[in-house]
């Protein structure tokens, strides 16, 4: 690696501007004569519109015009999609109702859009939202998955009798059933994954700017895929055929899932800018976020493992039920199916697995991708239970874990998944080194010396990135291909683009892309620039999510480089007069092997667009571009460990030390994956110790809409972390990289429970683990114990 | 309808506007600068942190109306054009910053903190002063860093001078 | 926000008048709730008089063990008195516990006594210091000032000018904070004087900062944490909400009152 190369622990390019305060995002954008919209959002969880009057709020002041869900109907506009299909184990397809960009005759969650009120000012499109009249007719709610699937619950879509919208399985029911049977212990459990709000800092916003002369329509956006954006809007949205919609994603800031989807509001906003003739700009506040931003998460799953006499296990039976909230978001389908439960043999060698998922529809705001997706889902569940499963046999959580490691790869799991490499044991040893596990014993009683209850906890996770191989993911359903497009364009002077697919929004793409030229080629990273986030620039690409942008968008820009370099040498080869295959690219010179002659690689790039002299037959020009479709996911692993302290007087934990030894394959940049995992462990930790969105189930209320109730994860609220890489190289793609982004809030929650459940001596408590309800377990067993 | 008159980063402007408009929409969209930014409506989140007179705040819990005469200093204004304050640079150099959007609130947020303990931090104190910050990509973690890499770079300079 | 017609006042005289004549007037101080509360369209002056501009409203005096804080004094400089630290660190210590440094700068402790929130710090310390609350027109012991949440004696246009106590021989706050919003989930002040112990709650009470006499007789025989470990709290008279429920914030009163008596 050269200082700025491919391994180089690099400060990012694209931080000066952010620090200055020259970052650019959707908000922050001003065109001449744009106009603000406000949403008129349904108060209920859920009924009938019987009657919408626009009138006074038309009359109020600087209001230009109000539009409603009739409307957008008469012209065209299409309903929200959901890209992939699931079907039933009967073989009937998933349940899907419509989800109407404003609601027509039902609104089915509080936040469900209704109208647009567009005005001079943010403040008055406010003031005039509230002058719009909406009649009513109430209907019962339901908020939790179970009561959503209970006898005579409301019934929220005709299309989806029961609310269920799928009953799917994977894996042998048969073989797995016979497991349990003949197993020497069954350890069962029930497990509660959290419903979380993904809360980037910045609020989702959109400016839709439609120009008559030209028929053309314009969408700056907070998205993660600008392209994945324009596709949906135009085929099945009919806002604009694609080349008259141009998607803009500047810099967004941070999406963790809740900006891969197109949301209601860049639709609507673009078809009332061709409405209106104005521009319409609409940003969220933290409030309608919460009101409108996908959630994650929120499943019920009881689970069933079986262990021989040896303690291995020979059996995993799952059973959950997902709720996807009041309509079927883009990738709503494929998260708690295969995303979760191809993940469900975790690091272990499992004979039989067999998983039912049930999807329901209830009147919360829709679910869908939160950091992490289906795996952490399938994480916790796995290492819950073998964290309880160890407690139940009596023998050391690490113990349990290494007895069943899978240990030579490939390995093909009975839930689809074929494990390319790993050393599951190189990161569990890492970690408990680096935690000085053999030395919490004496840690523990210190604490119990000082009234405090001491805990420590481990998880062994594993994921699934790099999503996805297009054909696999077509054959089970997924509506679109999950390739990566790059395209390297060689400056007459030398100085490189690089257009990507791939969007950043926060990751530092405009950083480690660079590196990655800069390691190829010999340049310096300055002379290179990424340009993403706009589809007039960049062809087409999948965008962001599922730790996917190194693993196949660097993948598209190594195909992009290598055709470069083909050409490059050619015309170096033809130069120097000599054979192609001598040249070697170095330190941004172009060489003949075994001799002094050279050319800097600025002069090789001027000669391919001045051609004056070039091989008989070739082009001018030092542009190719490339697209790369994985052949596998990538499989990045890891063990985490937690040391908690539990303050038995409130129920408070501290987290003493937090441990993460991650394989994440080869590295880029360290220090900016290095982030990506206290980043992600804070994800992790606050949904394991603080976050929660709650509703009330009466009224189908949201009761946590701002950060008064929903508690984000602040600065004392958190450790400093321990961080180690172990590296087995992914064999599936060039780099070796298996990817980063999700790993630690998939594997931190399981490590932290386990923690806090060893620290007070009770197994049973569900996320978040509160002051309030660990302090309330702890009553509990103190009750228990006085009543023994 | 206000007019008001902010000394912003050394140079005094003025700007009309409602009675209701927040000194950080004022800012925004008044003057342009649009490194402040808005993260939350409950005075939470930080990312409109601004120095109002000296001191940090929130601008989005003031009115603009409220803040006509005081001196208003952003994260456009705490180095020469083209330059980094030391705060900013570290940022850079630990990798304090994912998606810059609350960045600017917490780099504001730093220099006010180092400035009023005088070299005295420490992790725990750090921690505790960036309480009304958040942060959703960096896990704290290279923050709290910055913060006291720039705080001994700071400190230490301050006391070279003084020998 | 709903509009809003702003004024700003030079004096105290000018402050009474401006919002005497004005329909629907609110005072503003520091603004750090009725801001909030504004951007949220629950409250909905017509019109704003702020305070924070009247020079005789601002500073600590502490002259023996007398203490008088100006009600526009913010609450870093209360944090920050080294005066008031020689005499009464608790108050410092509590101040320095409130939002967070940004809202420190501008909040006060005359609004955040005027405003009265269930979960605010300062209303403990005011009801346990025994403090007087001066007005533009007389002087309230803190026994009659807080009447119920966000209620207090005071009187329409009726304007907070300063806050004046005698600094007890010991005092100590301890508060433990919602997860989210970092407000008191509860808070204890204790406070000894020559006269007696006064401990009050705040965060916790179903009808906003109250007094805790069984605790007070108790820290008046003996001054320890011990002491109150012992005297529960009804959970009745309690809160509760999804933060915590009446069981766990009687709990959590009987917790931070023997930690506020260990900082003391």
């Amino acid at each position: 690696m050269g200082m700025e190369g491919i391994g180089a622990r690099v400060a990012r390019k694209e931080d000066k501007r952010f620090l200055t305060g020259k970052g650019r995002y959707t908000d922050d954008m001003i065109v001449p004569g744009m106009k603000f919209a406000y949403f008129v959002r349904s108060p209920h969880a859920h009924a009938r519109i019987t009657g919408i009057d626009v009138s006074a709020a038309k009359a109020m002041p600087g209001v230009i015009d109000v539009l409603d869900g009739k409307q957008l109907q008469a012209d065209g506009i299409g309903n929200l999609i959901c890209g992939w299909m699931i079907h039933s184990k009967d073989g009937s397809p998933m349940k899907m109702g419509a989800w109407r960009p404003l609601a027509v005759d039902t609104v089915r969650y509080v936040g469900d859009a209704v109208a647009i009120v567009v005005a001079d000012t943010a403040a008055e499109a406010r003031d005039a939202a509230e002058a719009v009249v909406v009649d009513y007719d109430e209907l019962p709610a339901v908020t939790t998955s179970l009561a959503a699937l209970g006898e005579g619950a409301p019934q929220i879509h005709p299309e989806a009798p029961g609310n269920l919208i799928f009953d799917w399985q994977i894996g042998d029911g048969a073989a797995t059933d016979a497991a349990i049977a003949s197993a020497a212990h069954v350890t069962e459990i029930e497990i509660h994954n959290n419903r979380l709000s993904p809360n980037p800092m910045e609020p989702r916003a959109t400016l839709g700017i439609y120009d008559s002369a030209e028929d053309h329509f314009t969408c700056y956006t907070t998205s993660q895929n600008p392209h994945v954006a324009r596709l949906v809007m135009s085929a099945f949205y009919n806002v604009a055929p694609e080349n008259k919609l141009r998607v803009i994603a500047p810099d967004v800031g941070g999406g963790f899932g809740s900006k891969i989807y197109i949301y209601p509001e860049e639709i609507v906003c673009l078809w009332a800018s061709k409405k209106t003739g104005v521009p319409v700009k609409w940003t969220s506040d933290r409030t309608e976020a919460f009101l409108t931003d996908a959630h994650g998460r929120d499943h019920v799953s009881k689970v069933k493992m079986a262990f021989d006499k040896d303690h291995r296990i020979i059996g995993l039976k799952v059973d959950t039920i997902a709720n996807l909230g009041a309509y079927m978001s883009l990738f709503s389908s494929a998260v708690p199916t295969y995303l979760y439960a191809t993940l469900l043999s975790g690091q272990y060698a499992i004979p039989a697995i067999h998983a039912n998922v049930r999807t329901v529809y209830t009147n919360t705001v829709p679910v869908d991708a939160y950091r992490g997706a289906g795996r952490p889902e399938a994480t916790y569940l796995l290492e819950r239970t073998m964290e309880t499963a160890a407690r139940e046999l009596g023998i050391s959580p690490a113990e349990l874990r290494r007895k069943n490691f899978i240990r030579s790869f490939p390995y093909q799991t009975p839930v689809i998944m074929n494990y390319d490499a790993g050393d599951y044991e190189a990161s569990l040893s890492a970690a408990m080194q680096a935690a000085d596990w053999d030395g919490f014993p004496a840690r523990r009683a210190q604490s119990e010396a000082r009234g405090k209850k001491r805990g420590i906890g481990m998880s062994c996770y594993i994921e699934a990135c790099g999503i996805a191989p297009s054909q696999a993911v077509g054959s089970l359903g997924a509506g679109v291909g999950l390739w990566e497009s790059a395209e390297v364009r060689v400056n007459a002077v030398g100085t490189i683009e690089v257009l990507t697919g791939s969007h950043s929004h926060g990751q530092g793409h405009e950083t480690t892309f660079a590196q990655l030229v800069a390691d190829r080629l010999g340049v310096p990273i300055a002379s290179v620039n990424i340009v993403h986030g706009d589809t007039d620039k960049v062809q087409m690409g999948m965008g962001t999510y599922g730790s996917r942008s190194g693993a196949v968008g660097m993948s598209a820009i190594v195909k992009a480089l290598d055709k470069v370099e083909m050409k490059a040498k050619k015309i170096a080869a033809h130069l120097m007069e000599a054979d192609e295959s001598d040249i070697v690219i170095e330190n941004g010179e172009l060489k003949v092997a075994g001799t002094d002659k050279s050319l800097p690689w600025f002069q090789v790039a001027l000669a391919a667009y001045t051609a004056h002299n070039l091989p008989a037959g070739m082009e001018p020009g030092l542009k190719e571009g490339a697209f790369y479709d994985p052949s596998n996911f990538t499989f990045p692993a890891g063990c985490y460990i937690a040391e908690v302290e539990v303050d038995p007087e409130t129920g408070k934990t501290e987290i003493l030390q937090f441990v993460a030894a991650d394989d994440f394959g080869n590295i880029i940049n360290p220090l900016i994956v290095e982030g990506q995992v206290h980043g992600g462990l804070a994800q992790g930790i606050g949904q394991a110790l603080l976050e929660e969105v709650r509703y009330d189930e009466a009224t189908g209320q949201i009761l946590t809409a701002s950060y008064m109730d929903y508690a984000m994860p602040r600065a004392d609220d958190l450790p400093s972390f321990t961080l180690s890489h172990q590296n087995t190289p992914c064999p599936g793609n060039p780099l070796g990289i298996k990817g980063c982004g999700e790993a630690g809030a998939i594997g931190s929650p399981p490590a932290l429970i386990n923690a806090i459940t060893d620290a007070i001596g009770i197994n049973d408590l569900t996320m978040p683990a509160t002051p309030l309800k660990v302090w309330s377990a702890l009553q509990g067993s103190s009750m228990r114990m006085a009543a023994e | 309808m206000a007019k008001v008159t902010l000394t912003v980063n050394g140079r005094t402007m003025s700007g009309e506007c409602d009675d209701r408009t927040l000194l950080v929409h004022f800012i925004r969209e008044k003057l342009g600068l649009t490194g402040t930014h808005v993260g939350c409506d409950t005075t939470q989140c930080g990312a409109c942190v601004v120095h109002m007179d000296g001191r940090s705040v929130k601008s989005c819990s003031i009115l603009a109306v409220q803040a006509s005469g005081s001196t208003v200093t952003t994260i456009e204004g705490i180095a020469a054009q083209g330059e980094l304050h030391p705060v900013q640079a570290a940022f850079n150099q630990h990798h304090g910053l994912q998606c810059g959007f609350c960045t600017p609130g917490m780099v504001m947020t730093a220099v006010d903190m180092i400035a009023r303990h005088g070299g005295a931090l420490d992790e725990a104190t750090v921690r505790h002063e960036l309480e009304g910050n958040i942060c959703r990509c960096t896990g704290y973690h290279n923050i709290v860093k910055a913060v006291l890499s720039a705080n001994e770079e700071m400190h230490g300079a301050a006391r070279q001078a003084a020998e | 926000m709903y509009a809003t017609s702003y004024h700003r006042a030079s004096s105290v005289g000018e402050a009474v008048n401006l919002r005497s004549s004005q329909e629907e007037g609110r005072y503003i101080s520091g603004g750090m709730t009725l801001i909030a509360t504004m951007k949220q369209r629950l409250a909905a002056p017509s019109n704003l008089i702020d305070l924070r501009h009247i020079g005789e409203l601002k500073g600590i005096s502490v002259e023996g063990r007398a203490v008088r804080i100006g009600a526009a004094t913010p609450h870093a400089d209360v944090a920050g008195s080294a005066a008031l630290r020689a005499v009464c660190p608790a108050i410092c210590n509590l101040a320095g516990m409130i939002g967070d440094p940004h809202v420190r700068h501008m909040g006060t402790i005359g609004g955040s006594v005027a405003n009265n929130d269930p979960a605010a710090d300062y209303p403990s310390a005011v009801l346990a210091l025994n403090a007087t609350v001066i007005t533009d027109r007389r002087e309230i012991a803190a026994d009659d000032f807080f009447v119920g949440m966000f209620e207090t004696a005071l009187e329409e246009a009726e304007m907070i000018t300063a806050i004046r106590f005698e600094a007890p021989e010991r005092a100590g706050y301890a508060k433990f904070a919602n997860p989210a919003s970092r407000y008191a989930l509860t808070g204890v002040f204790v406070a000894k004087f020559t006269s007696g112990v006064r401990v009050a709650v705040t965060g916790a009470g179903a009808n906003g900062v109250f007094r805790v006499p069984e605790m007070e007789a108790a820290l008046a025989a003996s001054w320890s944490p011990e002491s109150v470990a012992g005297v529960s709290v009804d959970p009745g008279m309690l809160m509760s909400d999804m933060h915590a429920t009446s069981e766990y914030r009687a709990n959590l009163v009987r917790v931070m009152a023997k930690r506020a008596v260990q900082a003391s």
